[in-house]
């Protein structure tokens, strides 16, 4: 019985140390963490698209609550302004969602550009939308409210040869972004102002 | 004293070189050792849990009963794998990515699990340290040397620069798994060619 009561007793004291040591760990590391995960996996698409900025928009995001959801901004400091943020919205590809981020110019409204991060698109035909840029770039300088569709559908967007799905998908995705920002322009700018 | 600490720190860099004499601990000596960096990384990951089990292994050793003690070290390794598991991907993020899966699996590496059994478990803490680190960084060593020469053959470089320059056509097979097999095996073949004498 003595030996039994032991037993539970170590194990007890073993686990619940060692749970109290990695919860601890795990509090202490997880800033660190999510900045990796969101410079390495997001990272590259932001940098392209907010070139030039004088900050780390990895270091200055800010997050707003959009209903249920929770969305993180992406800040762009140009000339000492912070006017620009980028933002990550889903439409549906060919195979699942297909990630965009956008990034607009608070002053007028206009794309920087726009780069696709998570898709599960057909490698080689869906996989354009990220891998050539001539697709994306298409929406740099339009206005980010306006209504996007591929020119098949009588929209403004040349489609990728094969992949209109995907395409549309990404239109979709862009102009799901103009109503975020139609929607959450005033909190995004209060946001904006503490980082001036 | 001195003396059998430093037995039992050498033997894990020669007589015991886990994957080349004891043949233990295949699974990431095969899967990881794409490149130097990656065998070195994950080499340095298990030297840390091997080192820091076996030193808390040894200090618990007259606290833990003996009917729960695999259980016991479970625990005690699964905490340290988390810990590297969590500061390679706060600190290391690229490696963290590379090794993926293999951080989390050093919980079931028999030799860590094996040093914790065999040794520690009955030896005091100096000569537990001594077997963690001379272990570990025998592992290290092997895992570097197997990543050195199929990152040299199966990819032309080594520690991305380029080794033969650009006329060199890199042999790919070293790179697959396959490759890892003959690449070991041919590697236990001169450890023990070189042995014999």
């Amino acid at each position: 019985m003595r030996e039994m009561i032991k037993m539970i007793v170590v194990l007890t004291i073993l686990s619940s140390f060692s749970g109290g040591l990695l919860a601890a760990l795990k509090n202490g590391t997880q800033e660190k963490i999510d900045y990796q995960e969101l410079k390495n996996v997001k990272g590259p698409a932001i940098e392209s698209i907010l070139k030039g900025c004088e900050n780390d928009p990895i270091v200055d995001r800010f997050k707003i609550t959009d209903g249920e959801q929770e969305r993180s901004f992406f800040v762009g400091i140009f000339n000492g302004k912070p006017k620009s943020v980028a933002f990550e919205t889903y439409g549906k590809g060919f195979a699942g969602k297909v990630g965009v981020i956008v990034g607009v110019n608070l002053e007028d409204g206009s794309m920087l550009g726009a780069q696709v991060t998570t898709h599960n698109e057909t490698p080689g035909v869906g996989s354009k939308a990220k891998d050539d840029p001539s697709f994306v770039s298409q929406f740099t300088k339009k206005i980010v409210t306006d209504t996007f569709g591929v020119k098949q559908d009588g929209g403004n967007i040349d489609a990728i040869a094969g992949a209109t799905i995907t395409s549309r998908g990404v239109c979709m995705a862009v102009t799901q972004a103009g109503e975020i920002y139609k929607r959450l322009k005033p909190e995004i700018a209060k946001q904006l102002d503490k980082f001036k | 004293m001195a003396k059998s600490i430093a037995y039992e720190f050498g033997k894990g860099l020669w007589k015991e070189i886990p994957p080349f004499r004891l043949v233990l601990g295949l699974c990431p000596v095969l899967a990881v050792t794409t490149s130097l960096q990656n065998g070195v990384g994950m080499g340095l990951a298990t030297t840390f849990v091997l080192v820091c089990s076996n030193v808390l292994v040894s200090m618990l050793r007259k606290v833990i009963p003996s009917k729960v003690r695999i259980a016991c070290f479970i625990i005690i390794i699964a905490t340290f794998v988390t810990v590297v598991e969590l500061l390679m991907q706060a600190y290391a993020y690229k490696l963290y990515e590379t090794l993926g899966i293999f951080i989390p699996l050093i919980v079931v590496n028999c030799i860590v699990l094996g040093r914790a059994e065999a040794f520690a478990y009955k030896k005091p803490i100096i000569h537990s340290l001594a077997d963690g680190l001379g272990i570990g960084i025998g592992f290290t060593l092997s895992l570097g040397a197997l990543g050195a020469v199929r990152e040299i053959f199966g990819n032309g470089t080594l520690l991305k620069y380029s080794v033969f320059g650009p006329s060199f056509k890199p042999f790919t097979f070293l790179i697959e798994a396959p490759g890892a097999f003959v690449c070991l095996g041919l590697m236990l073949a001169l450890m023990n060619l070189a042995g014999k004498k």
